[in-house]
């Protein structure tokens, strides 16, 4: 089956050689676009401003005396600039976006209407806290559903994506450690984790060490168990973890971690897996952030910003960051400073200026309370759908190293296991592109041979997860058999196939006159 | 010289005390196009398992384990500036670092060749 037939590709048509190309370099509404220092003139502006007046240098010779060498544009030539560019996009809108740990789920609009009303958009961070209190009273209704949802104590709202939040998370296990005046060297953390995770115990301060996975994809309970001592701060775990499987041993890891004195932090990247039917605080978690631009929908992936606020324990409740909001009667305080008589004044700190991204608070309170228990509860089964449905449909083409174990949660994991002699994920991954398909995450966990990563997330159809599937068993098939066309994929794509590994090898990372960049060769 | 092999895909070639040590042609493979090579200084202490390089490819990036006990003597500069020597010759000119051995009978739990060939052909 063809899918796509209809062509609206521009694909060279049969008989037109593709040396012929056109002019402009363009094909019809496929636009080509220069770089920005590439078109203009350097002059030109889009408002007149008035010749500036001589200046008396003060600069001692120090003065810039060549162009500042800045693109001169006018403002239909930057807005067509910038629009073309986007064209080039692909985006939620547009259609399936499978990069798998990253939840790339539609964004709803009323999200964006709620956003976009004047009392919270056209508010200051320190405007007088009497003119601001429905926005305080968001913050805090926020605050009290992620703490319901997740069954802790307390949450640190200002953390300003996942990995803040992590960093936020593992300072608070440090200053309660050192409130109890046992500082600790180590955080473990599991083989499949995300990178940010042993790169943020590892910016705190602390030593990190591996914990192998079983056979099953899942932590090694028994090694983890080996390991724990009287060095051990905590251990940092996904859940679901990366393989899109479920911790099933996480009451006794998190009993185990408790007892040797230190604790567990969860990456709650994947929450949106579990979110109205798990509570992590039950499963004996002290701390875990939430991906608002993951799990409550807000945007990503570019359209940002991320928001991680992170819930804590009763244990690590005290150490919370500053700013943070409290009720008293009718009122809202943004509480700033702590006092030991007054509010314990066991905060570790402050981890962002202001109170945090108002703009997602606004947005996730909207996805809650629009979707209200019930929903939530059904968008995480639906994500859990959805994956397995991919799983199942594709399993018999892509080698899943999980499938037997079980279902998957919210993402489908394949390996590159089957493929012809010299065909790699990459090869499928480019291939997609052509098919009209952000490809999905590649080559992570690092646990699965040239994993394929896939998360579907439960906002997409049944028919566009057909039609993805579609294609990826047409590209998977391809690279069984050996198709060489595959190597050179994408075909279609307004660039083919970039060299990667000299990308990385020789950066260019600023743009550069033309000769200069000749002379750097 | 002697040439010893570890179940993490260092080589370790032995001369006596002092010893040269880079990632063997399997782990290159697994790797892919290695972009970026970061080997420790001279004088660097490294203990037996414990971090000692790191090796970044276009697919990851990971650690380079210390085979033995030792004080680094020598990192490999040419990696700096041309990384894909370790896809090219990793067990020649891609080597990553010279040491000097503090206690030689760490050796003992290596692998030799033919035991290394036999790991990676039942992996």
């Amino acid at each position: 089956m063809t899918i796509n037939a209809s062509g609206w590709r521009p694909e060279v048509g049969a008989g037109v050689a593709e040396s012929a190309g056109t002019y402009t370099g363009n094909r019809a509404l496929m636009l080509e676009e220069a770089l920005i220092f590439e078109i203009g003139d350097g002059e030109t502006t889009g408002v007149d401003i008035a010749a500036p007046s001589a200046v008396k240098s003060r600069l001692a010779g120090l003065e810039r005396n060549r162009p500042i060498g800045i693109p001169g544009l006018s403002e239909p030539e930057t807005v067509r600039h910038y629009t073309r560019l986007s064209r080039q996009n692909y985006a939620i809108d547009l259609g399936l976006f499978p990069l798998g740990s990253c939840t790339m789920k539609h964004n709803p609009r009323l999200n964006e209407k709620i956003a976009r009303m004047k009392g919270f958009a056209d508010i200051h961070p320190l405007a007088p806290r009497e003119t601001v209190q429905g926005a305080l009273a968001v913050i805090h209704e926020l605050a009290h559903w992620l703490v319901t949802l997740t069954g802790m104590k307390a949450v640190a709202m200002s953390p300003k994506a996942g990995a803040h939040g992590e960093l936020c998370g593992i300072l608070a296990i440090r200053a309660a450690l050192e409130a109890r005046g046992d500082a600790r060297s180590t955080i473990l953390v599991p083989e499949s984790a995300h990178g940010t995770n042993p790169a943020t115990a590892a910016f705190a301060g602390y030593a990190v060490e591996n914990i192998p996975a079983t056979a099953e994809g899942r932590v090694d309970l028994a090694a983890l168990t080996a390991r724990l001592g009287p060095d051990v701060a905590g251990v940092m775990i996904t859940n679901p973890n990366t393989c899109g499987l479920f911790e099933r041993d996480m009451k006794a890891l998190s009993a185990a971690v408790h007892a040797a004195g230190a604790f567990v932090y969860c990456d709650g990247a994947n929450f949106n897996a579990i979110v109205g039917r798990v509570r992590p605080g039950d499963l004996g978690i002290d701390a875990m952030h939430i991906n608002l631009h993951k799990t409550f929908s807000t945007p990503h992936g570019g359209g940002g910003p991320g928001s991680g606020p992170v819930v804590l324990s009763e244990a690590l409740a005290p150490f919370a960051p500053l700013p943070y909001v409290e009720r008293q009667g009718d009122t809202f305080l943004l509480i700033e400073e702590e006092t030991v008589d007054e509010r314990q004044g066991k905060a570790f700190g402050r981890m962002t200026a202001f109170h945090g991204q108002m703009g997602m608070y606004t947005r996730a309170l909207a996805y809650i309370l629009s979707h209200g228990a019930d929903g939530l509860r059904q968008v995480a089964e639906d994500a859990v759908l959805n994956a397995n449905y991919v799983l199942r449909s594709l399993d018999d083409v892509l080698d899943a190293p999980f499938g037997q174990t079980g279902p998957c949660m919210h993402e489908a994991l394949f390996s590159d296991g089957g493929l012809a002699e010299g065909f790699t994920t990459l090869d499928i991954a480019k291939a997609l592109i052509d098919e009209g398909y952000h490809p999905m995450t590649m080559y992570f966990p690092l646990v699965v041979h040239g994993a394929m990563l896939i998360e579907p997330t439960e906002t997409e159809s049944k028919a566009t997860l057909d039609q993805f599937i579609g294609a990826l068993r047409s590209v998977a098939m391809r690279a069984k058999q050996g198709d060489p066309l595959l190597k050179s994929a994408p075909h279609y794509a307004p660039r083919r196939r970039l060299d990667e590994t000299l990308a990385a090898r020789k950066p260019v990372l600023v743009w550069k006159e033309p000769e200069e960049a000749v002379a750097a060769e | 010289m002697t040439r010893y092999f570890t179940d993490e895909h260092e080589w370790i070639d032995v001369d006596g005390t002092s010893a040269t040590v880079g990632i063997t042609d399997y782990a290159q493979g697994q790797l892919g196009d290695i972009v970026f090579v970061e080997v420790p200084t001279a004088g660097t202490q490294v203990k037996k398992g414990g971090d000692a390089a790191v090796v970044e490819s276009v697919k990851a990036a990971s650690d380079v384990y210390a085979p033995v006990s030792g004080t680094v003597t020598e990192g490999n500069g040419a990696l700096d500036g041309d990384p894909a020597l370790v896809n090219s010759d990793p067990e020649g000119d891609g080597w990553f670092f010279k040491l000097t051995l503090s206690d030689p009978s760490e050796l003992d739990g290596l692998m030799d060749e033919a035991a290394y060939k036999a790991y990676v052909n039942g992996l």
